[in-house]
């Protein structure tokens, strides 16, 4: 087999299964479980010593996950890219079920109840817009990037499920589909001029807006700007997670040993403050060691990013990673008492079913585009042979 | 073009992906600097206040130290106390749970609100007081039947406890709950539940008694629920206090006195020290110590015999005819009479251009006829002692009487002592701008008038006439064993002038005479105490003042007279006479004459004291003591026919 011959199958992807699976980045995976050890480390902590009720019932979802993940990562990408606005479309629907539900008074819930699982639509949102925004992209030529259709149409395909996030009420998954469509509008070559107006104006908007917000929404923006206004209040958790963080010191208190999460002065010690549990018990010798897992995985989103030969995956891989920084970024930051408490968990690391199945489809459809990095795919999106 | 396409665009791809890998390094930058920033320049600020999140302390409030008697006996100790408490988590259905428990003890309807009222407002694992002072069957049946009983748990503490009861309620004082003025600083005062000492000796000995509070570093969580103990620093429990009190002598007292509202105090003429300290009627200490009701309060303020004033210290009367003895002495130091001189009684003196009548004159004799000191004190004699003061005028009286501790404070160390008073001249130019009359010389002469003492004076006097004009003061607390008491000072009294007065006291009792000769006499049965006597010197007050009317109509028996107009009765003794040891006072308030019901009260005391002889008994519970040698051993007592004086504080 010639270099030549196996390109061209490349490119055509008519791969076998097995085949796919030996270009599947293990590697990458590899550290993905390095991550989700740490947070099962941290579970089982959280839950004073045991499996339960925390790290048993996520080791299995991950271990589902992986499953997720090979089965995602070699599926024709051009299946993906046709069912991509299928997708976006039903996730939509679900968003839109969810708000519906919480108006018609059944009481205002962010999941469904499927039964096996809670479900979360607006965690689904982030990959399935992220790859709706790159199926539109796929088809628009760089001199095309400028026209205000091409603009108008991601723009209201995002906005549309934002609203509805923020409507649920959830802030922070909100924020984070936004800037993860931003990162995909910024890397389609929509014009910095563009971001930098859309940046102003929203600055400018937030008088108009701050009145919209509720009441917990604008408190926590107070408290985030001035911490000890209410310490038994507000600002309690954000108070308690610098003393719990900073009490660490550099080699931490031992794990298991972190008092701060074992007596209970930590809010939420096994979803949004995790990471504070972690640099607790772990130091800032554990914190950096998981702060260099995730810039690990985030070079290899890049790397996958530039291997790709086409527009679609390369949208997605960047899209996929921008969100992936964010999220982990978000979270550390806000435990860190950087950013305002947004209610953003830890990805691989907090405890919640819809979460890890998100982040580990998002790891999957990230080693399709690996997988399929040479494909070409037609202007128009359809499979070309 | 297709190429030309595809170059464009990874040129931007490239471009803008490392505008935002520059941005992301950037942020994450930003992490790692503000984790150092938290983790290690705050670090230990951090770790304080982690450290002050998770660790409560808590006082371990000591033990309070005993008053134990001169013997070791527990005059206040600590008991223990039951108290039963609900822990609402472990409740769950609580109304229920009450309801069983109010069938096993009384729990009232009210006391059942506030229990609910406090379960709503505490955290759910915060103990809620039920009932406190559970008696031991209470306990055993709530006990009993726990299983029925979730939540209910049986704590137990110490509460302080006075085995004599009120029997020496002024003397020992009470503890009670701290109040705001009584806060010092010392942490041990804001504990729920603490109690100080707030009269008696509970009060003046209170630092020494409450000792040190012990702490317990307790770990907590964010509820504040006690996980486990860190650290523990124990206390030091209070110290004893050992008084010169013999709690049998003050028990038999107690009882002694009945009803009565009197004093009766009993002192080692050597050393001072106190035997007996009561005052009747008393209060129970218990009673303050679990909070008085207003009712209790009121009942207690408002009783005519005045329990909760010690009379003791702060009993102010007038000496009466006790004070014959200090005049007569006094009489003798300044030469102004002689042990045989001879004045006459007619049954009254005129002076000042009025009658001054003698007691005699409403006997069948009316008159003493010629009567010298000893018979002059043996019979209260007023018209000798009219003579007497007439001849000396009221400051070389008070000479005499300060040195003998009257009119002062005797310095026995409890609150609110009273001095009395010991007029002079210049007093009462002082006090009222008016000069001093002659005629009140007389009254001053028989012990009445402006003149007041406090029984512990009258206690102090007899000390200080038997122990040969030795300046000795009462004192409360038994001196460490092997410290030597102080030598006490002479009053310059004349020996010979003194035996007159000795005699004379002597003959009040057992002279064919005596105004005490019918009840006071000593009655000892036993080889080693026949034949003691006791010396004294009898005194009633008048406490309204007999008009002319009604002297003509003859004088009313005291028993006829309401008890508030009837006379006080004083008795001052020391015994055994020969050698004596022991001086009592004895004040009975309203008791009519000091010869009839004084007089037998301190003849049964004086010979309890005289058949347990506590003051040449070592404690039983300390060899140390036992081995010591006595601070001052007089010689045994020994029936003879004259007064032997001690040899003062030689020895």
């Amino acid at each position: 087999m010639t270099d030549g011959f196996y390109s061209a199958r490349l490119r055509r992807g008519d791969m076998a299964p097995t085949e796919k699976l030996s270009q599947v980045s293990w590697s990458l995976l590899f550290w993905v479980c390095c991550i989700f050890a740490f947070g099962f480390a941290m579970l089982y902590s959280a839950g004073g010593g045991s499996f339960q009720p925390w790290a048993g019932p996520q080791l299995a979802r991950f271990l589902a996950g992986i499953a997720i993940v090979l089965v995602v990562a070699i599926l024709d990408i051009r299946i993906l890219l046709q069912y991509a606005y299928v997708f976006y479309g039903l996730v939509l629907i679900l968003l839109v079920a969810v708000d519906v539900r919480g108006l018609i008074g059944m009481g205002a819930q962010r999941w469904i109840d499927l039964g096996f699982i809670n479900l979360q639509p607006s965690e689904l949102m982030k990959p399935a817009l992220i790859m709706a925004l790159a199926r539109y992209f796929q088809g628009v030529g760089i001199e095309d990037i400028g026209r205000p259709i091409n603009l108008l149409v991601p723009v209201v395909m995002t906005l549309v499920p934002v609203a509805l996030i923020i409507k649920e009420p959830d802030l922070g998954t909100a924020l984070l589909v936004l800037m993860s469509a931003a990162g995909v509008l910024f890397m389609a070559g929509v014009r910095m001029w563009k971001f930098a107006l859309v940046i102003a104006v929203g600055l400018g908007a937030i008088p108009v807006i701050w009145p919209f917000l509720h009441d917990y929404q604008q408190n926590r923006v107070l408290t985030f700007l001035n911490p000890e206004r209410d310490p038994l209040g507000d600002g309690y958790h954000i108070l308690q997670s610098k003393i719990a963080l900073g009490s660490g010191g550099l080699f931490g208190k031992g794990f298991m040993d972190g008092t701060q999460s074992r007596l209970n002065f930590l809010p939420e010690k096994q979803t949004d403050f995790i990471f504070t549990m972690l640099a607790e018990e772990l130091g800032m010798v554990g914190a950096l060691g998981l702060l260099a897992l995730y810039v690990i995985v985030l070079i290899y989103g890049y790397s996958i990013a530039f291997r790709c030969r086409h527009q679609f995956g390369r949208l997605v891989a960047m899209g996929l990673t921008t969100g992936f920084f964010l999220f982990f970024f978000i979270n550390i930051a806000m435990v860190m008492g950087l950013l305002p408490v947004v209610g953003v968990t830890l990805p691989f690391i907090s405890y919640g079913g819809t979460s890890l199945l998100t982040l580990m489809l998002c790891v999957g459809i990230l080693m399709n585009v690996q997988v399929h990095r040479d494909i070409q795919i037609s202007m128009r999106g359809g499979i070309d042979f | 073009m297709i190429a030309t396409r595809d170059s464009d665009w990874t040129k931007m791809f490239n471009r803008r992906a490392a505008i935002l890998g520059g941005a992301q390094g950037l942020m994450v930058a930003t992490l790692v600097g503000r984790m150092y920033y938290l983790q290690v320049l705050q670090a230990d600020r951090y770790r304080t206040l982690a450290d002050e999140n998770r660790i409560n302390i808590q006082l371990l409030p000591p033990p309070r130290g005993r008053i134990l008697d001169r013997f070791g006996q527990p005059l206040a100790a600590n008991k223990q106390q039951f108290q039963v408490m609900v822990i609402p988590e472990q409740a769950p259905k609580i109304g229920q749970t009450l309801e069983i428990l109010s069938q096993l003890i009384d729990v009232p309807d009210h006391e059942r609100e506030r229990i609910l009222k406090e379960v709503r407002r505490k955290r759910s694992f915060v103990p809620v007081t039920i009932k406190q002072n559970l008696t031991w069957e209470e306990m055993a049946r709530i006990q009993v039947n726990a299983p029925d009983l979730p939540g209910i748990v049986v704590d137990e503490g110490l509460t302080r406890y006075y085995p004599i009861g009120g029997g020496a309620s002024h003397l020992l004082g009470y503890v009670a709950a701290v109040d705001e003025a009584d806060l010092t600083g010392d942490p041990l005062l804001q504990l729920p539940g603490f109690k100080i000492g707030k009269l008696g000796v509970e009060k003046i000995y209170d630092m020494q008694l409450r000792g040190k509070g012990g702490t317990s570093e307790i770990e907590v969580n964010a509820v504040g629920r006690a996980i486990r103990e860190l650290e523990r620093h124990e206390g030091e429990p209070g110290a004893d206090v050992t008084l010169t009190i013999d709690e049998r002598l003050q028990r038999y007292t107690a009882e002694r006195l009945e009803d009565e509202s009197a004093s009766v105090n009993v002192m080692d003429i050597y050393t001072g020290e106190m035997l007996v300290m009561v005052s009747n009627p008393s209060y129970d200490p218990h009673v303050f110590a679990r909070g008085a009701t207003p009712s209790e309060w009121k009942a207690l303020s408002t009783d005519s015999h005045a329990p909760m004033i010690n009379k003791s210290i702060a009993g102010r009367y007038p000496p009466g005819s006790t004070f014959k003895s200090v005049v007569a002495l006094a009489a003798l130091e300044h030469g102004v009479a002689g042990p045989d001189a001879t004045v006459n009684c007619a049954g009254f003196t005129t002076f000042g251009g009025r009658r001054w009548y003698c007691w005699a004159f409403n006997q069948p004799t009316r008159a003493h006829g010629n009567i010298n000191m000893v018979q002059a004190i043996a019979q209260s004699c007023d018209c000798y002692f009219y003579e007497m003061a007439r001849r000396m005028g009221v400051d070389r009286v008070a000479a005499v009487a300060k040195k003998l501790g009257l009119g002062d404070i005797t310095g026995v160390g409890l609150p609110n002592e009273q001095k009395g008073l010991m007029p002079t001249e210049a007093w009462k130019k002082a006090a009222t701008g008016e000069p001093w009359q002659p005629g009140e010389n007389l009254n001053i002469g028989i012990g009445q008038g402006q003149v007041t003492v406090t029984p512990i004076q009258l206690a102090q006097l007899a000390a200080r006439l038997a122990n040969g004009g030795l300046a000795v003061k009462p004192t409360l607390i038994k001196k460490a064993p092997g410290v030597e008491a102080p030598q006490l000072e002479s009053l310059g009294f004349s020996p010979q002038n003194l035996a007159v007065v000795h005699e004379g006291m002597f003959e009040v009792i057992n002279g064919a005479r005596g105004t005490a000769r019918t009840f006071a006499k000593l009655k000892f049965t036993d080889a080693e105490r026949k034949g003691w006597t006791m010396s004294g010197k009898s005194g009633s007050v008048q406490t309204h003042r007999i008009s002319k009317a009604e002297r003509e109509a003859g004088v009313k028996k005291q028993e006829e007279l309401p008890w508030e107009e009837r006379d006080h009765a004083l008795f001052i003794a020391y015994a055994p006479s020969e050698q004596p040891r022991y001086a009592m006072s004895v004040v009975v308030e309203h008791g009519a004459h000091g010869s009839d019901t004084a007089s037998p009260i301190a003849r049964d005391i004086m010979m309890k004291v005289l058949e347990y002889d506590p003051s040449r008994k070592p404690r039983v519970d300390e060899d140390v003591v036992a081995a010591a040698p006595p601070a001052m051993v007089p010689p045994a007592p020994a029936p003879t026919a004259t007064p032997v004086k001690p040899a003062g504080d030689g020895q």
